[in-house]
């Protein structure tokens, strides 16, 4: 067996310390090490963005990066975004505009999703589309998980608004 | 689609990379973005005994426009270029190529160091590195060198890098006139099924310079040297854009793949290469 190494990283703001092996692949650390089972296995090959979580800033495909290239890093999932008691903006708005069916994909469209309103809060749809080019869902059609998308914008816009 | 085993390394500096390249040869690679290697990996098509990790390794990103000279670092990401304000003013090409390359997750990671050093055919970065003629910074256990993006690429996955060196930074001198990337894909996220890359500039009504470079229609990008050669001196009109067009596909080579027949790929070739130019012109 190949030598393991010590990796240390936040996931959804808490500390997680282990022994891995470099080569395990940070969706597996996060499934079955850790347990945070939101990220999704879909392909497995770089392709569906159903194990997108957020690194350092960053929409990352989680099947795509080895754990030791994570030591150190902040990792965000959808467990970190909201709580069912406690909806995130986006989770409720897929709810209501019915963003999912099997949800499958959800996890890592909300993730997805929620970096991109960071970077762009009130997109057009057309940048809401090639923003979300990453992640394939095999039942909606997009449609709706376009609209739940701006309609979550539109509502995070409203609330910053009135905060101000 | 678990990877063989292997021992990770993560230098704060280049000659901490450098001692583990010399130490280890051909049984050590870098890594940078990894959206490249870890898919190779992980279908065992690559097996990487030591594999070192270049994100502590300090200067490596980062883009200057001094001048009109453009350097680029290594590990700056596909979503750097596309966020910099100065480079879409000097190369706007580097941003409409860009936007092209994968998806917004691989091109938050995917660099340009990975993706001119790669000699993927499929790898959008070369074909433009060699419009733009572009040069590389290389460096090893004997110090720096620099290669022309147009000498760079001898075969799938040979270039003119060797084992013990690593890429330290493009560099090339801002274009002017017009420029267009065009590339066709059987979907978003996908690699080319034919790309183009034009410059062109214009002097009065006439062309007075071209580039034009082809991806994944050849084990290596394609400089069509002759293509842009048609068309300076001339209006860019119908005959000149049919010469240009035939004299590109005199310089290609494709092969049939889940992409399609070589018919297929040299229509899709001419057709991409057509709008290229068309959009250019307009730009120029
Ligand atoms: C789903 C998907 C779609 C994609 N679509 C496209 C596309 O349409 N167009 C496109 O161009 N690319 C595409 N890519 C590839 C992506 O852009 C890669 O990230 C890029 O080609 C390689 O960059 P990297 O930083 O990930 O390199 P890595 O994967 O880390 O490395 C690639 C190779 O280059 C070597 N290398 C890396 N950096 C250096 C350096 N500084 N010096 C020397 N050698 C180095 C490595 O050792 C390795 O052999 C796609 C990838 C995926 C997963
Ligand atoms: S499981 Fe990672 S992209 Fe599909
Ligand atoms: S809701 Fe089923 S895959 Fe998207």
């Amino acid at each position: 067996m190949a030598k393991k190494m010590h990796i240390q990283m936040t996931v959804n703001g808490e500390e997680q310390e282990f022994l891995a092996e470099p080569r395990e692949l940070l969706i597996h650390t996060l499934r079955e090490r850790l347990n945070i089972t939101g990220p999704h296995i879909g392909c497995e090959t770089s392709h569906c963005g159903a194990c997108t979580v957020t690194i350092n800033g960053k929409s990352v495909k989680s099947c795509t990066m080895f754990v030791a290239q994570a030591n150190g890093a902040d990792v965000t999932t959808i467990e970190g975004l909201g709580s069912p008691d406690s909806l995130h903006v986006l989770q409720e708005a897929f709810k209501e505009h019915h963003g999912l069916q099997c949800g499958f994909c959800t996890p890592g469209m909300i993730t997805r999703a929620s970096k991109l309103l960071e970077e762009i809060p009130n997109p057009t749809e057309e940048e809401v589309r090639f923003g979300m080019a990453g992640n394939i869902c095999r039942c909606t059609g997009y449609q709706n998980i376009v609209k739940s998308i701006l309609a979550a914008a539109a509502e995070m816009s409203a609330a910053k608004e009135a905060a101000e | 689609m678990i990877p063989a085993a292997f021992e990770y390394h993560r230098p704060k500096d280049m000659a901490g990379v450098l001692a583990v390249l010399v130490e280890h040869g051909d049984e050590a690679r870098v890594l940078a973005g990894g959206h490249s290697l870890i898919p190779m990996m992980k279908l065992r098509m690559a097996d990487v005994p030591h594999l070192i990790d270049l994100q502590d390794v300090d200067g490596l990103s980062g883009i200057t426009v001094d001048g009109g000279r453009v350097r680029i670092g290594a590990m700056t990401t596909q979503s750097d270029i596309i966020g910099h304000a100065a480079l879409a003013e000097a190369a706007p090409i580097m941003r409409e190529a860009s936007l092209q390359i994968a998806d917004p997750q691989v091109r938050y990671m995917g660099t340009v160091g990975g993706n001119v050093a790669n000699g993927d055919p499929g790898n959008d970065m070369p074909g433009l590195m060699q419009c733009l003629d572009a040069t590389f910074i290389l460096v090893g256990p004997d110090g720096e060198r620099e290669v022309q993006a147009r000498d760079f690429y001898e075969a799938a996955y040979m270039t003119d890098r060797e084992d013990d060196e690593v890429l330290l930074a493009v560099a090339f001198d801002a274009p002017s006139g017009g420029y267009a990337y065009e590339k066709q894909k059987r979907k978003i996220g996908d690699y080319a099924t034919a790309a183009a890359a034009v410059l062109l500039e214009k002097n009065g009504d006439t062309c007075s310079a071209a580039s034009i470079a082809m991806t994944n229609l050849s084990d290596t990008p394609v400089w069509s040297e002759a293509a842009g050669n048609a068309l300076v001196g001339t209006s860019v009109d119908a005959a000149a854009i049919d010469a240009a067009v035939a004299a590109m596909l005199g310089d290609i080579d494709p092969t049939q793949d889940n992409r399609g027949p070589i018919e297929f790929k040299r229509h899709a070739a001419a057709m991409i290469l057509r709008r290229a130019i068309a959009r250019a012109w307009d730009r120029a």
